[in-house]
């Protein structure tokens, strides 16, 4: 007898349909499974063979053979234990053949019959519901993951003894046994994106880097933050994911994707509504960051997509690990090739850096600081320069004084700062259509006469400005992106000069710490 | 070492050799000398002070050096870093002399960021070294030079040092060999000037102006020229009361110069940021700070916007991403 049963399998962070044939014919009594598979596939044979024993379906003294379709991509997890139960299943006449038309099957066994989550649902289902599947049959943990697709019917399972009866069944009367479930993923979305997070409310004082992470996030221009210990660098960074336009539901489904492939979704959480924000250790690796391992999976630039990647202590980082991130800096998205293929994450964050003006943390301030000048110079040499040239803007942080921490004064909250910020982007949006930019902080320096244009007068103060502050070519374009997002913030379509002084206060570092104390250059 | 032509040795026989040199204690053997052989001239004044200086520092050095250079006093220094290099430069570039003394040998550039400095002190003033060429910098050699230093010089300006600073080696070189002391005050809240303010405690002469330290150098000249002459001791009351007089004339002119180059400074700019201007310090403050000295109300984003336009004015420096001084010119 024989039976075929559809699955689904991984790649990046899409996914493709798998066929789980099976056949049973006469012969020695054997167990075997091909089909390009790991290790862990390979041992779905006991899984699924003691789980169906234990739930009382002894597999017959026959020839079995499973084959796993397309038998040349390499597949690996423990996803397929529930289809290959199944297809013994079917091809022993257990179960009636309407109940697997159509069908997609996904779940780990456990010895008792257990049906347990795995990580990838939401992309494979959402591969199903393209593909013209009807149904999905999920581990009970992840369907309401599964259930975000539409057009789909989508039954979570929590054992085979729940799954077995329902298989039997025809008709109606399944929905009774494992009813479908239902999410209305809108009404849902809309419920968890309105959860309050941390807001710039609660930061006082620091306007200068809350002015910062407001024109970095209104243009995704990348922000390094320096400043001495304690003076509330990761408390402003962990507040810019609430400042940035809030996830719509495509980007939402994207990152939930990801989330769901690293399996990082928390048990009961359907869909990931918040920016993401994450803030690996500086002692991080570079196949941690940017993805890789064996069977490749993604690396924190990619559960940072389409949010924030926090970089505390940036000399600190290794510097292969920092140099590995230019690429995908540039691309938005990271390509991972390993014995097996290459698989591509997207990776589309901004990035905000963190660090100590010097190795003690007090410069400029003489009075605690005894940094001399080539230990200053050294702690910034760490840095690599390639990474240094993707950061658009850079602010300095002041401790804090107690003044300051009383309050007192009216602090602006993250929903204010968050309405420009998408005032901003609203504009970028029009004048970015059509092309491959999105936001100011892409533009690259051959566009940037066609959408940094300077008046006459505009073009001669820049000139000056390029002169008087010694700026590199480099530096002069960042000053012109950065312009153009601060006049975006104000919503005026031509660059001013206030804009481009303003611009040049957000410089990034490099240039003035190299002619720091420099008395003759 | 092939360069023989570059430099010359010389000993205290010769009489090339510095007569300063000779009557202090420890005088070295000889002298490696690159570059022009010293003249003595009337008077040689070594400023020293700290590597990491302040703006404050920087310009202070920076005036000193110049007035010295323009009226044709040596000025004697360590050839570092900070104050030492500053001064020096602004010397040279005020068409004066200068001469280093060196911890290494004179063919050695250090520190290596300096190599404009020595290339031009090499031409246009005197390199001076105790140790021979190839020496490589090593630390105990430079509070050894610290005594060359003060030796070439009649009197010793110390611009900021700190409390534990090796500019005060060459302060006690100078107090053993007998020479005048001058210190540049600071804040006593200022870490950097707190060598500095300590030796004004116990007595340093302060200089107050490079024009009145030149002034009193010459007059300390004099008297000891008379001193030997006549071997009469000085009339120190009679000379206290005039000194007196001269010194509240001397602070009239000089409060009115100060205001005026003020005003002159700023008379350009419009009023906005006049006062940001005058909200600047030597003393590196952020955005944050020159707001809480400005009495109009503002904004972060104007001030920001203000403090770039002085620095393209070239009348306050960018010191690190958001911290800016004053620069005076």
């Amino acid at each position: 007898m024989y039976s075929t049963i559809t699955t689904g399998a991984l790649q990046g962070v899409s996914a493709y349909l798998v066929s789980v044939e099976t056949d049973i014919s006469p012969g020695l009594p054997t167990l075997n499974l091909v089909g390009s598979l790991s290790q862990e596939v390979r041992e779905a044979r006991d899984r699924v063979g003691v789980a169906l024993r234990n739930v009382g379906l002894n597999l017959p003294p026959s020839r079995i053979t499973v084959n796993l379709a397309p038998a040349n991509r390499r597949k690996d997890g423990t996803a397929f234990d529930l289809p290959i139960a199944v297809g013994l299943l079917a091809a022993m006449n257990q179960i009636s053949p309407k109940r697997i038309e159509n069908t997609l099957f996904l779940g780990e066994l456990g010895l008792d019959g257990e049906i347990k989550g795995v990580p990838g649902v939401l992309p494979i289902v959402r591969e199903a519901a393209c593909r013209g599947m009807e149904e999905c049959i999920i581990p009970s943990v992840n369907a309401m993951e599964g259930a975000l697709i539409p057009n789909i019917t989508v039954r979570g399972v929590s054992s085979l003894q729940e799954l077995f009866p329902f298989l039997q069944s025809e008709g109606d009367e399944g929905e009774k046994l494992v009813p479908a479930v239902f999410l209305d993923t809108m009404k849902l979305f809309q419920e968890k994106a309105a959860e309050r997070a941390a807001d710039f409310s609660e930061v006082s004082g620091q306007e200068t880097a809350k002015r910062g992470a407001e024109i970095a996030a209104a243009g995704f221009h990348n922000l390094l933050m320096v400043g001495p210990p304690g003076a509330g660098k990761s408390m402003i960074a962990k507040r810019i994911p609430g400042i940035l336009p809030p996830l719509t539901l495509e980007e939402s489904l994207e990152v939930t994707s990801i989330a769901s492939v690293a399996g990082l979704l928390k048990e009961g959480q359907e869909i990931v509504t918040k920016r993401p924000f994450q803030n690996p250790h500086h002692t991080i690796t570079q196949a941690a960051l940017v993805g890789g391992s064996m069977i490749p999976r993604p690396g924190m630039i990619s559960l940072a997509h389409r949010g924030v990647l926090f970089l505390d202590e940036l000399p600190e980082f290794q510097r292969a690990a920092l140099d590995s991130l230019r690429q995908p800096l540039e691309e938005q998205e990271v390509h991972i090739t390993r014995v097996n293929g290459t698989v591509t994450y997207p990776s589309d964050f901004m990035l905000v850096c963190a660090m100590n003006p010097c190795p003690c943390g007090f410069y400029p301030d003489t009075g605690k600081c005894r940094c001399t000048e080539p230990l200053v110079r050294r702690y910034m040499g760490k840095v690599s320069g390639p990474i240094l040239d993707r950061i658009d803007l850079c602010v300095e942080l002041q401790a804090v004084d107690i003044a300051s921490l009383k309050g007192g004064k009216k602090v602006e909250s993250s929903e204010i700062i968050r309405k420009r910020v998408m005032k901003a982007r609203k504009i970028q949006d029009e004048r970015f259509k059509g092309t491959p930019y999105r936001f100011n902080g892409d533009i690259q320096a051959a566009d940037m006469e066609r959408y940094c244009t300077l008046g006459k007068e505009e073009q001669h103060y820049m000139e000056k400005l390029f002169h008087n502050l010694n700026l590199s070519a480099r530096a002069y374009y960042r000053i012109l992106k950065v312009a153009r997002t601060i006049a975006d913030l104000e919503g005026v379509p031509e660059i001013g000069e206030a804009h481009l002084l303003e611009a040049s206060f957000y410089r990034p570092a490099q240039e003035y710490w190299n002619a720091k104390n420099g008395f003759i250059t | 070492m092939g360069q023989t032509d570059t430099f010359s040795f010389i000993t205290p026989f010769e009489k090339e050799y510095p007569d300063k040199l000779k009557n202090i204690p420890d005088a070295p053997a000889g002298l490696y000398v690159r570059g022009k052989v010293p003249v003595e001239s009337e008077i040689t004044v070594a400023v020293v002070g700290a590597r990491d200086c302040s703006e404050y520092g920087r310009y202070v050095a920076e005036e000193l050096g110049t007035f010295l250079g323009k009226s044709g006093v040596t000025v004697v220094s360590g050839m570092a870093r900070g104050i030492d290099g500053i001064s020096q430069w602004a010397a040279l570039e005020a068409g004066g002399t200068s001469i280093g003394i060196l911890g290494c040998g004179v063919d050695i550039c250090y520190p290596a960021r300096n190599r404009a400095l020595f290339d031009r002190l090499s031409e246009q003033g005197t390199i001076i070294s105790e140790y021979p060429p190839g020496t490589p910098p090593r630390p105990m050699n430079f509070p050894a030079r610290n005594r060359i230093v003060s030796g070439l010089a009649d009197a010793v300006v110390v611009i900021e040092a700190r409390c534990r600073s090796g500019t005060l080696i060459t302060v006690d070189m100078a107090l053993e060999q007998g020479k005048e002391v001058f210190v540049v005050p600071g804040r006593v809240t200022d870490r950097l000037s707190d060598g500095c303010n300590r030796l004004i405690k116990q007595g340093a002469a302060i200089m107050l102006s490079p024009e009145e330290l030149l002034e009193e150098l010459r007059e300390l000249k004099e008297q000891s020229r008379e001193h030997i002459a006549a071997a009469v001791p000085a009339k120190g009351n009679k000379n206290h009361k005039a000194r007196y007089e001269k010194d509240k004339e001397n602070q009239k002119e000089q409060k009115h110069q100060k205001e005026r180059k003020q005003e002159e400074q700023i008379s350009d700019l419009p009023p906005e940021l006049r006062k940001v201007y005058q909200a600047l310090d030597f003393y590196p403050q952020s955005v944050e700070q020159i707001m809480e000295h400005l009495s109009f109300e503002t904004s972060q984003r104007q001030v920001a916007v203000q403090l770039i336009r002085l620095c393209m004015e070239n009348k306050a420096i960018q010191v690190s991403p958001g911290h800016f001084s004053i620069v005076m010119k």
